[in-house]
């Protein structure tokens, strides 16, 4: 067991697998030899070389344009957009392309294109450094969409992302880069669809992803000395979804809260409340509740710690669930 | 700005030409070409068998057959002529009008069909023929044409890659970022622009205030307009810069200076926006007509072979048709398919249902 950031473990799941397959390339701005302003690209440049680190020209669409390009010569490119709020000049070369791609080839081509991306807030940014983007690109079929929430995942999670033959969004909580654990750099990860019951529970379920798991289960924790036992589901995965696990979750407690960044309107939550109801009505002793930003754009920093989902937030829903 | 005059009439003196309109062959100090009499025939053989293609899947079209149908009446010449440069290495990625390109790639023009029918949204394979499937979203391959040329940068041997785009095209910021990609990566990439006079209805004018070719020494590398209706020119043009990748000197771009002698799509009517007089001009500057009058002088084709190659496309407009046609329609399962390359559990799942529904309807 090695203790690292998550910035380090996706760091080091990059170069194992850029070790393991010289098809492998890293590319974005500043991911050479800056090595990423979050340097989660650090010392690749050094070890692997301008051919495979790219450091790119300052525009989002090119990067995954020519990332297409990449993949259908046969090379996996690994993609950093620096900030979430920066994807949206890529946005038509990934919903148009990049997920449409190998259906319009009837199977013929495959785009193995990882798109990786800070999210989230917390960390006192300008306008457009805290979003979380994750609906839009759940909404898109031919993508995958998933969320690391901890370090072992981030290591697991991206080299298992850059083994996949489909194309993948991969959202880093950004505020978490700095958080460590310990990681098994010899262990087999969960498979990348799968989610996780982080922590378990009998009288409530939390469902989060990203950088909400870890307000999740601090609030489950703070929840124990009100002698509620709160579990905690990481789902991962957002497309597809693991209904598997939510669903036999959320039968056993019958009480559900989502928790995530995003604005609640047409969120990720939303999708989920729905799926829940559908399949748990008959055990579901309230509503499944959501907590999350409001209907506004991401604030302005000082105003952050209102917006974004908190522990009081997280456990005044918990409150709300038990008084159905 | 706008003015009713006709467009692109006059050629611009800056013009590669090797094949005059009156089918003169002349000297330009750049470039030249040597073909044999077989060549130049085959050539020939070419642009009348796409353009007859062409007019079929118009009346396929008309007759209620294909959705839609981007023709190519005009663009023969730009588009045998740089398809006719590339070697089987090279690598292609047109727009949704290169049907002429896709013939030089043994592309089966039904496949194209299918697309406009509506079986599928392409349905060939691209590695089969090293011809990319058609972008509809304008201007989006070029970047994945600069990053495929990326890609045979970094595996080494003889090969480029050529994309293709029209006037219109050359607005878009994908199109000015894979430029600047290519230039400072020094891409094994020629843009190959079919400059048609017309985005749909929108004039060059729209697009720019200088030669489109003029552009590229804002982005570092050689630009070169040729005559497009000239398929000599083109052919000549479009080899040597696919050269120049090939050897590591980086892109080119070719402005083909052309005309859409049709309409954009079968879905659009250009009385509304410009003036007959222009096509009329045009005609005279025809792709196959130049040629055609160049066999006939140099008695490198007589009577007897035009009726030949004549048969030829007849045949070969009534195959289209009749395998066209016979396109079957897909069936609903394939709405679930290729949407992943690995399984998706939900996908999976909603395909399930819709069958069980779907079977419902059977009982």
């Amino acid at each position: 067991m090695t203790t690292l950031t998550l910035a380090k473990a996706l760091n080091e799941g990059l170069r194992r697998s850029m070790e393991d397959d010289p098809k492998v390339l890293v590319m974005g701005e500043d991911v050479g030899r800056l090595g990423g302003v979050f340097r989660v690209t650090d010392g690749l440049h050094k070890d692997f070389g301008e051919d495979r680190v790219i450091d790119t020209p300052l525009a989002e669409s090119g990067i995954i344009g020519t990332a297409i390009g990449l993949a259908l010569r046969g090379y996996r490119p690994v993609c950093e957009i620096q900030f979430d709020g920066f994807v949206f000049p890529a946005a038509d070369q990934i919903i148009t392309q990049l997920a449409k791609m190998p259906l319009r080839s009837l199977g013929a081509l495959k785009l193995p294109v990882v798109v990786r991306i800070p999210c989230g807030g917390g960390i006192g940014a300008v306008e457009h450094h805290s979003e979380s983007p994750e609906a839009y690109f759940t909404h898109t079929a031919g993508l995958r969409v998933v969320a690391c929430s901890n370090p072992a995942d981030g290591y697991s999670m991206i080299q298992e992302a850059i083994r996949s033959d489909d194309p993948i969004i991969f959202f880093e909580p950004k505020r978490r880069y700095w958080d460590k654990a310990e990681v098994d750099l010899a262990a087999p990860g969960l498979p990348l669809d799968r989610a996780r019951i982080t922590r378990p529970g009998a009288d409530l379920t939390l469902l989060a992803y990203g950088p909400m798991v870890k307000t999740c289960l601090e609030a489950a924790a703070a929840a124990e000395e009100d002698g509620r036992d709160i579990e905690v589901v990481d789902l991962r995965s957002l497309n597809p979804l693991d209904m598997g696990v939510v669903a036999e979750s959320v039968t056993r407690t019958g009480r559900c809260v989502v928790v995530h960044e995003a604005p609640v309107f047409t969120g990720f939550g939303a999708e989920l409340a729905a799926r829940i109801t559908e399949q748990c009505f008959y055990h579901l002793e309230s509503p499944v509740l959501r907590v999350g930003g409001f209907s506004t754009p991401y604030p302005p920093s000082r105003l952050e710690e209102y917006y974004l989902p908190d522990l009081d937030r997280v456990l005044d829903a918990v409150d709300r669930a038990f008084t159905y | 700005m706008t003015s009713d005059a006709p467009r692109g009439v006059d050629a611009p003196p800056e013009l590669v030409q090797l094949l005059t309109p009156e089918g003169e062959r002349v000297e330009h100090p750049d470039y030249d070409i040597e073909l044999t009499d077989e060549e130049v025939r085959s050539l020939y053989r070419d642009l009348v068998l796409v353009r007859r293609i062409d007019l079929e899947a118009v009346a396929l079209q008309r007759q209620g057959e294909l959705g839609i149908w981007a023709s190519l009446l005009g663009q023969e010449a730009a588009q045998i002529g740089s398809g006719r440069a590339l070697t089987d290495a090279d690598m292609a990625f047109p727009t949704y009008r290169e049907h002429g390109v896709a013939w030089c790639r043994d592309v089966d023009p039904v496949r194209l069909l299918g697309l406009f029918r509506g079986v599928n949204h392409g349905g060939w394979d691209p590695a089969e023929h090293n011809f990319h499937l058609y972008t509809i979203v304008i201007g989006s391959q070029t970047l994945h044409a600069v990053g495929y040329a990326m890609g045979m940068q970094r595996d080494g041997g003889e090969a480029a890659t050529i994309v293709y785009f029209g006037d219109g095209a050359t607005s878009q910021g994908d199109v000015n970022e894979s430029f600047i990609w290519a230039s400072v990566f020094n891409a094994p990439v020629v843009f190959f622009c079919q400059n048609n006079q017309w985005a749909i209805s929108e004039p060059l004018e729209k697009q720019t205030r200088i030669p489109l070719y003029k552009r590229a020494s804002g982005f570092g590398f050689p630009g070169v307009r040729v005559d497009g209706n000239d398929v000599f020119a083109c052919l000549a043009v479009t080899r040597k810069a696919l050269q120049n990748a090939r050897e590591g000197q980086g892109p080119t771009l070719i402005e083909a200076f052309t005309y859409r002698m049709g309409a954009h799509t079968t879905s659009d009517d250009p009385t509304r926006y410009r003036v007959a007089d222009e096509l009329e001009a045009w005609k005279l500057k025809d792709p196959i007509e130049r040629l055609k009058a160049y066999l006939f002088k140099n008695q490198i084709a007589d009577q007897e072979y035009f009726d030949k190659i004549d048969a030829e496309a007849d045949a070969l407009g009534k195959d289209v048709r009749r395998r066209c046609l016979e396109l079957p329609d897909p069936e609903p399962e394939a709405l679930f398919k290729h949407v992943y390359a690995a399984p998706h559990a939900l996908l999976d799942e909603e395909r399930d249902q819709y069958l069980t529904y779907l079977a419902g309807f059977e009982r």
